[in-house]
């Protein structure tokens, strides 16, 4: 697990973007699938997710499919994640 | 046809619970196939019979551990029940497949055509019965131990074993504990210890957010986790959520529960050990049941919450448990206690 990359860098490259602030589960984890789906490897997913329980449970869904979160922000009561397709 | 007295007939009540010596009134005189022997209806119920309200009719309970019947087994169960049951199958509360409407006289075609693919009937009566589970860390999410596996441990270690009463064990895999572990006379629920590391955390608050008891609260500077042990219920959300693996498992294993049921009068049961192993289980539910066998003799029908809730009973079994399991007992464990659900006013 060591080895996952995690950057403090702001300018981390987005290729596809979704907002998922008025979702609930599960279309919050199914749109995100969706989304990544349609990623190659490598390449990088931002998902805007509200706090509580899709905040609780997305994260724990994508790294379960491999795929690695490389940022998380808080903004107000939503989160901002970066994914990376695995 | 048969020659055998119905239950009104005989003016017996037919309960599987009676004390030995009453059960053996139960013994009618019975021709079955133009055989003359003898029926023991107690006989029948605990080998998993259970008498209906219908002249000759039984009800036949599979014996699916843990919930789980494989495919061939399924379909086998599926033609017998076509051939001698009713019309349906019945689920029944704790996980057994029922066949109704089976003919007394059917009862040992009905057993050689199930043992084809090696399945069982259950039991009933003052027995260990077959253990439930939930479908534990093999597919479900959040399983974290094998809580089918234990299933079937114990069902082949101490199905049928004889008790003053019935004696229900579950398996649940995490603390949401589908398998009412709080319930049962002895259950064990899944847990893990989380164990926080912190090189690799870079203070995402992920974990804060994955904890619904808020034993994690993130540092107001640095977003890293203050853990408050009081709160965790060692579900292990925290380890599954950490991007960067800064959350590890540490100890694995079955929180205890014993003295629960279900009923008119239930029991929550006293949780009374933590982190057991997969190898401890066996080695608990042997030293509960020796225990309840002591502690119950002469009392006749009395589960084992009854006597726990007794002055020094808690006391006496976590001294018997501590030369087992030693330092992972609880000593300030609680006797269980009533829930009531009977109370009109």
């Amino acid at each position: 697990m060591s080895n996952v990359k995690i950057s403090t860098n702001t300018d981390i490259g987005i290729d596809d973007s979704i907002n998922l602030s008025n979702e609930v589960c599960p279309m919050t984890f199914v749109l995100t699938k969706t989304k990544l789906d349609a990623l190659e490897p490598g390449q990088h997913l931002e998902v805007i997710l509200p706090a509580g329980e899709p905040m609780r449970n997305v994260p724990i869904q994508v790294k379960e499919e491999g795929h690695k979160i490389l940022k998380v922000e808080k903004m107000g009561n939503f989160f901002r994640l970066i994914i990376e397709k695995s | 046809m048969s020659k055998i007295k119905t239950r009104r007939e005989m003016k017996i009540t037919v309960d599987h619970n009676l004390e030995e010596d009453v059960k053996k009134k139960i013994v009618v005189d019975a021709k079955i196939d133009g055989k003359v022997g003898k029926i023991d209806f107690n006989e029948l119920k605990s080998g998993g019979f259970i008498k209906q309200r219908q002249k000759d009719l039984f009800t036949a309970r599979m014996r699916c551990p843990g919930g789980r019947i494989p495919i061939k087994k399924l379909k086998k169960i599926a033609e017998v029940a076509e051939k001698y049951g009713g019309e349906y199958v019945h689920l029944s509360f704790r996980q057994s497949l029922e066949i109704p409407y089976v003919n007394y006289k059917s009862f040992n075609k009905m057993i050689e055509e199930l043992k084809e693919v090696d399945q069982n009937i259950a039991s009933c009566g003052p027995r260990v019965r077959v253990p439930t589970a939930c479908s534990g860390c093999e597919y479900n999410p959040n399983g974290l131990t094998d809580t089918q596996k234990m299933a079937q441990t114990v069902n082949e270690k101490f199905f049928g074993y004889r008790c003053n009463h019935k004696f229900k064990i579950s398996f649940s895999g995490c603390p949401i504990d589908c398998a009412r572990t709080n319930e049962m006379d002895l259950g064990f629920q899944g847990a893990v210890f989380p164990e926080w590391n912190e090189d690799p955390c870079t203070g995402c608050t992920i974990c804060s957010s994955a904890c619904l008891e808020g034993a994690i609260i993130p540092h107001p500077q640095t977003g890293k986790p203050i853990f408050n042990l009081s709160k965790c219920l060692f579900c292990s959300d925290c380890i599954r959520a950490c991007p960067t693996g800064a959350w590890q498992p540490g100890k694995i294993g079955h929180i205890v529960r014993v003295g629960g049921r279900h009923g008119r009068h239930p029991l929550n049961g006293s949780v009374i050990a933590k982190f057991i192993t997969d190898e401890e289980v066996p080695k608990v539910i042997e030293v509960v049941l020796e225990w309840y066998k002591k502690n119950g003799e002469g009392k006749g029908r009395v589960r084992i919450g009854e006597i726990l809730m007794e002055a020094g009973k808690l006391e006496s079994l976590i001294k018997e448990l501590e030369k087992a399991i030693g330092g992972k007992i609880i000593k300030s464990a609680k006797p269980p206690h009533a829930v009531h659900i009977n109370q009109y006013d």
